[in-house]
């Protein structure tokens, strides 16, 4: 095709390069157009639709840890460990309420964020390496970005039904106390999402795997656990310690959670705070991964 | 002579200062099956991956069903097939599932990938590996599958990169018949490889590649009548001799080279060369007449062989 015919026939709505490159073009270019809409628009769904059908080969242990965990760790710790932490505190209490109450939104947050850690780290190491599937859905119409796009979302449909379950094994313990307790779901999600996304940014530009998501989890991850206000309040910690905390996605989340599910008293500005760190994890993560995965994929 | 499929116009990609691809150009036509010959590090992959519109040129031009790639990656994308030369199947999902998958990413609507997987799963001869997981496949069918799901779109050009590389004979055998259909129902190939006999096989057309730039370009049997004999005299005097001998092997044909393992000596007659040799008096261990292969060619080009 010669140069004449492509050039300058002046769509007035032509300004996606793509489509004026082939306005007035050859047939071909304007078959590929056609062609490329729907990926272009559909693209990070299709990638969910991929990464669900793949979750479904391991549906089982998915059902069976999303209301296992619940009924283990909300009657080991709400209500085991609650008795006794209930009768030494002889009524006062930890923040506010039954220690039941106090340690349950926590937990949510928690299994959001382990979720997280589970599809965010060897599932999207593996994608560009092990099973390297991400370099053969880039090789159809579908960018890197909504390759991270896509797997965002799947995680989404994983993580939020499996802290609906959690949260209704909570109202079936007594654990929430107020009717905005519903919306700690959407702290514990925003805390795994977030967490999620920082988390793909990191494994997303691992070449090899010599132990470094292990290390991950076992010096980020388990320490996140145990010192974000989790199973004692953050104040129960020295003062040298609490920074952990507030630098700790999960702990902004599981307070979150605390303001939702029974009303935990605490400034405005803090909780406005919550929200806005949860966001920025979310975001610079997600921004993040767009990054790396382009690079990786178009190099 | 119809519109090209693929035109390349000095086209570039260097990594720091290194240029894996340095100004090679070539034009596909519609319907043509184009081969890239060449070693192993010659660029033919990364001419490959920027063709498959997934890799940026540093310079020159590059228009693939008339559009540009740094425009119109998805565009060009949902028109061509890919068979990568490590298969990325996706191990999680069976064979037929792997279909699926592959053939939403295209948009294709569910109904119709459902009735197009069926059917290349027949094309790929296996059906009865329709639900086999992709791990229990052996090599062979997994390129099948591969180049299966490249084809879920129905694609304008198929691009191959080393397609049987690995594979046993037989395997190789049953995948350039299958691509041999392709080239038959007008699909456009397009084919790195570094073995001769699958670019004489399959290609109409090809380049030589070394160092990332062309060296010739031709059908493989016009290759290698301008830069090689019709026939090759290899003979063998065992490897500390072979150098020694081959300085009064001198004139017995057109051209002669010496290989570590064995002199290869050019001309029309391997025979009558043969005869000649003997007369003189020197005898070789084995010696072998064929008729010259891309291989030859090759070695002429650069002085290397394609395999090290």
């Amino acid at each position: 095709m010669s140069g004449p015919l492509r050039r300058g026939t002046g769509t007035p709505f032509a300004t996606d390069p793509a489509v004026s490159d082939a306005a007035g073009g050859s047939a071909q270019a304007r078959a590929a157009i056609a062609a490329g809409s729907r990926p272009r628009r559909f693209g990070a769904w299709y990638v969910t639709e991929h990464r669900l059908r793949g979750m479904a080969s391991y549906r089982g242990t998915i059902i069976a840890t999303g209301i296992g965990n619940p009924l283990v760790y909300l009657f080991a710790l709400g209500v085991g460990l609650a008795t006794l932490v209930d009768r030494n505190l002889d009524g006062s209490s930890v923040g506010d309420v039954g220690y039941l109450a106090f340690v349950a939104p926590a937990l949510l947050a928690t299994a959001a964020v382990t979720i997280a850690s589970e599809e965010f780290t060897y599932p999207i190491f593996g994608g560009f390496k092990w099973n390297p599937i991400f370099f053969a859905i880039n090789a159809a119409p579908i960018s890197p970005r909504q390759i991270v796009d896509g797997q965002l979302l799947a995680v989404l449909f994983r993580m939020l039904p499996s802290c609906v379950v959690y949260y209704l094994v909570m109202l079936v313990f007594g654990a929430v106390p107020s009717m905005l307790g519903w919306l700690s779901i959407l702290a514990a999600v925003a805390t795994g999402m977030a967490v999620g996304a920082v988390l793909m940014s990191y494994t997303a530009t691992l070449q090899t795997d010599t132990g470094q998501i292990a290390m991950l989890m076992r010096f980020g991850l388990t320490p996140m656990f145990l010192f974000s206000g989790t199973f004692f309040p953050l104040s129960q910690l020295p003062v040298g310690l609490q920074w952990i905390g507030w630098i700790s996605p999960l702990w902004h989340g599981t307070e979150l959670g605390r303001v939702f599910s029974y009303g935990h008293a605490e400034p405005l500005w803090l909780t406005v705070l919550h929200v806005a760190y949860l966001s920025a994890w979310l975001v610079v993560g997600w921004l993040v991964s767009r990054r790396v995965a382009t690079r990786r994929l178009n190099k | 002579m119809p519109a090209p499929v693929i035109t390349a116009t000095d086209l570039t990609k260097t990594y720091g200062d290194f240029a894996a691809v340095d100004g090679i150009s070539f034009e596909v036509a519609p319907g043509e099956s184009f081969g890239l010959l060449g070693p192993n590090g010659a660029g033919k992959s990364t001419t490959m991956r920027m063709v498959g519109a997934v890799s940026t040129r540093t310079s020159g031009s590059l228009r693939i069903l008339d559009l540009d790639p740094d425009d119109s990656g998805p565009e060009i994308r949902a028109q061509l097939g890919v068979v990568p030369q490590a298969d990325n199947l996706d191990l999680e999902l069976r064979a037929r599932d792997n279909l699926l998958v592959y053939g939403r990413y295209f948009g294709i609507p569910r109904k119709v990938v459902h009735r197009r997987a069926d059917e290349l799963l027949a094309f790929a001869q296996l059906e009865d590996r329709a639900k086999a997981k992709v791990d229990d496949l052996s090599g062979g069918m997994k390129r099948r599958l591969t180049i299966a799901r490249a084809l879920i779109n129905d694609p304008r050009i198929l691009l191959l990169d080393e397609p049987t590389t690995g594979l046993d004979p037989q395997a190789r055998h049953i995948l350039w018949d299958r691509l041999f259909r392709l080239k038959e129902q007008g699909t456009t190939l397009v084919l790195t490889t570094h073995y001769m006999d699958e670019a004489e096989q399959l290609c109409d057309r090809l380049v030589v590649v070394d160092k990332g730039a062309i060296m010739a370009e031709g059908s493989p049997a016009d290759l290698i009548r301008r830069y090689s004999s019709r026939e090759v005299l290899e003979v063998r005097f065992g490897s500390d001799r072979n150098e020694a001998v081959a300085e009064r092997l001198a004139g017995t044909g057109d051209r002669i080279e010496v290989l570590p393992d064995r002199v290869l000596i050019y001309s029309a007659n391997g025979e009558a060369v043969l005869t000649r040799i003997t007369e003189q008096g020197l005898h070789p261990l084995t010696s072998l007449v064929r008729r010259s292969s891309l291989e030859d060619v090759f070695l002429r080009l650069t002085g290397r062989s394609l395999i090290e």
